[in-house]
C-alpha cells in the first residue's frame, strides 16, 4: 500500500538550519571524493564544478572543460565499465558524455540541480541509449501543459548547490544492506525483481530496503516525505 | 491539480536508473510533468546515483586519460554547443494542450481528437504505438459510474488519470493521481458519476491477444 505512505502534498518548508549549513556539517570527510578531486585548484578547496559548467556554456573555456573531464572522465569510464562495458565501449561512451556535457553546458541550471547530479543524467541517458532501442520517455519543462514548480525560494536554490554534499553525509550513514541495492540499481541498471533475485531476497525486502534508504535521504535533503 | 496518489519509491527508482523499460516510463514521465513532488524525488534519487559515481575510484590510468583527453580536445574544437534542447519540440501557441508530454507526442494530440475505438457499453480505447513489445500501453475513456475494464489481470499494472475519476479499495483517483498494482490483486475500480473517466494504463503485453479482448469486453458485458 504505497498510497498511504506517499500520500504527501508538496512540503516547500526550508530546511532546519542544521542542514542548511551544508558543507560546515560534514567536517572530516577527508576520505571521500572531494578531496581526491583537487587536482586542479590549490589543495584547499575543490573546484566549484558547477562554475566550470557555466564558463564552459558562456564563453566555450576549454580550460574549465578540462577540470570537468579530469574529475568526471575517469569516474563516467568507470561508472561505464559497471555494466558489462569492455574497455573500449566505456572510453567510447565516456567520450560520448563529455562532448553532450559540452554541448549542453549552457542548458545547465544550477538552481534545479547540482554539477554532479546533471552529469549523472548524461551519462545514465548515453547509457540507456547505447543499450537500448527503444526510447526513454521523459517530460519537457518547456511544454505548456507541464505543471511547474511553486517558486523556489532563495535559501532553497543554495540548498540545491550543497544539496551534493549533504546527499554524500547521508550515504555515508545508511546501513550497508541498503547501500548495496542502491549500486546494484544506479552501476548495473537493476530492476528491483532483478536485484531480489541476484542476491536471493525476497523482493517485498528489497522494496522496503529501498525505501527506507529514501526515508533517510530525503530527510537528510531537508524534503518533507 | 491536487494530487493525492504519487510513484512508489520502487518505480521511480527504476526510472532514476535508466531499469524501466518504454511502456512503464511513458507513464511515469507524464505523473512527472503533472507533479513537482515527484520531481523533487527523483532529482533526490538522481543526486543518489550521481554520488555514486562521485563514489567509484577509478583506477590510476593517466596514460588512458591523457589520450582521451587529446582526443576530446579535438572533438570539441568540430561540435556545436546547443542553446536548447536536443530535439525540441514545435510547440504551436495557439494550441491548447491537455496533456502533457510525453504523452501527446505518443498520442498524437489530445485526447478528444485520437481515433478511439469502441469496447462495446460506452467504454473506449486508443492503444499507443511503442517500441517497446514487452507493455501494453493505451488509454482507456469509461462512462461514467460504469466500471474500469480489465483489473486484476495479474503483474503489473499502471493507471494514470487524466480527466474524470474512478474509485477502488484504494481510494479515489482523480487528475494526475497514478496507481500502481501488482499480481492478482482483485480492484474493481469504477469511474465516479458525473464526467467520464479518461486513463492511461499500462500493462505486461498480453500473451494472446485474443484472450485479452475477450478478458476486457468480459466484465463489461458481464459474461
Ligand atoms: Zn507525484
Amino acid at each position: 500500500m504505497q498510497i498511504a505512505m506517499e500520500n504527501g502534498t508538496i512540503a516547500r518548508t526550508p530546511p532546519p538550519p542544521t542542514l542548511l549549513a551544508g558543507r560546515a556539517a560534514v567536517p572530516g570527510k577527508t576520505k571521500d571524493a572531494r578531496s581526491r578531486m583537487d587536482d586542479n585548484a590549490d589543495g584547499a578547496t575543490a573546484p566549484d564544478f558547477a562554475k566550470k559548467i557555466e564558463a564552459v556554456g558562456a564563453r566555450q573555456d576549454k580550460q574549465a572543460f578540462e577540470v570537468l573531464f579530469r574529475h568526471y572522465g575517469p569516474r563516467i569510464r568507470a561508472f561505464m565499465l559497471k555494466r558489462n562495458a569492455d574497455r573500449q565501449q566505456a572510453e567510447e561512451l565516456m567520450q560520448e558524455t563529455m562532448i553532450t556535457v559540452w554541448k549542453k553546458a549552457a542548458l545547465f541550471d544550477p538552481a534545479r540541480g547540482n554539477a554532479s547530479s546533471w552529469i549523472f543524467t548524461i551519462a545514465r541517458n548515453v547509457r540507456i541509449d547505447a543499450y537500448r532501442k527503444t526510447n526513454r520517455p521523459e517530460f519537457d519543462p518547456n511544454d505548456p501543459a507541464f505543471v511547474p514548480d511553486e517558486v523556489i525560494p532563495a535559501d532553497e536554490v543554495v540548498q540545491m548547490g550543497q544539496s551534493a554534499e549533504r546527499v554524500r553525509s547521508a550515504m555515508e550513514v545508511l546501513p550497508p544492506e541498503q547501500l548495496q541495492l542502491l549500486k546494484l540499481a544506479f552501476y548495473e541498471e537493476a530492476s528491483h525483481s532483478a536485484i531480489a533475485e541476484k542476491l536471493n531476497l525476497p523482493l517485498g525486502t528489497v522494496k522496503s530496503r529501498i525505501r527506507l534508504a529514501f526515508a533517510k535521504l530525503r530527510d537528510a535533503l531537508g524534503e518533507r516525505p | 491539480m491536487n494530487i493525492s496518489h504519487h510513484i512508489g519509491d520502487e518505480l521511480l527508482l527504476e526510472y532514476a536508473t535508466g531499469a524501466l523499460s518504454e511502456g512503464w516510463s511513458v507513464a511515469v514521465a507524464t505523473h512527472l510533468a503533472m507533479c513537482p513532488h515527484c520531481r523533487a524525488r527523483l532529482a533526490a534519487m538522481e543526486a543518489t546515483g550521481a554520488q555514486l559515481m562521485e563514489g567509484i575510484e577509478p583506477p590510476p590510468t593517466t596514460e588512458t586519460d591523457e589520450m582521451s583527453w587529446s582526443l576530446l580536445s579535438e572533438r570539441i574544437d568540430t561540435v556545436d554547443q546547443e542553446t536548447s534542447g536536443e530535439k525540441p519540440i514545435r510547440y504551436e501557441p495557439r494550441k491548447e494542450r491537455t496533456v502533457p508530454e510525453p504523452l501527446y507526442s505518443y498520442l498524437g494530440g489530445n485526447p478528444d481528437e485520437i481515433k478511439w475505438r469502441s469496447l462495446g457499453l460506452g467504454a473506449y480505447h486508443f492503444p499507443v504505438k511503442l517500441g517497446d513489445k514487452s507493455t501494453s500501453v493505451r488509454l482507456l475513456r469509461i462512462p461514467a459510474g460504469k466500471p474500469v475494464p480489465e483489473h486484476g489481470h495479474g503483474g503489473r499494472e499502471l493507471t494514470l488519470v487524466l480527466s474524470g475519476s474512478f474509485s477502488d479499495a484504494n481510494g479515489r483517483f482523480g487528475p494526475g493521481d497514478f496507481e500502481e498494482t501488482d499480481d492478482d490483486i482483485e480492484h474493481q475500480p469504477v469511474a465516479d458519476p458525473g464526467e467520464d473517466c479518461i486513463c492511461l494504463a499500462v500493462t505486461d503485453a498480453p500473451l494472446k491477444f485474443k484472450s485479452r479482448i475477450v478478458r476486457i469486453i468480459q466484465p463489461l458485458l458481464g459474461i
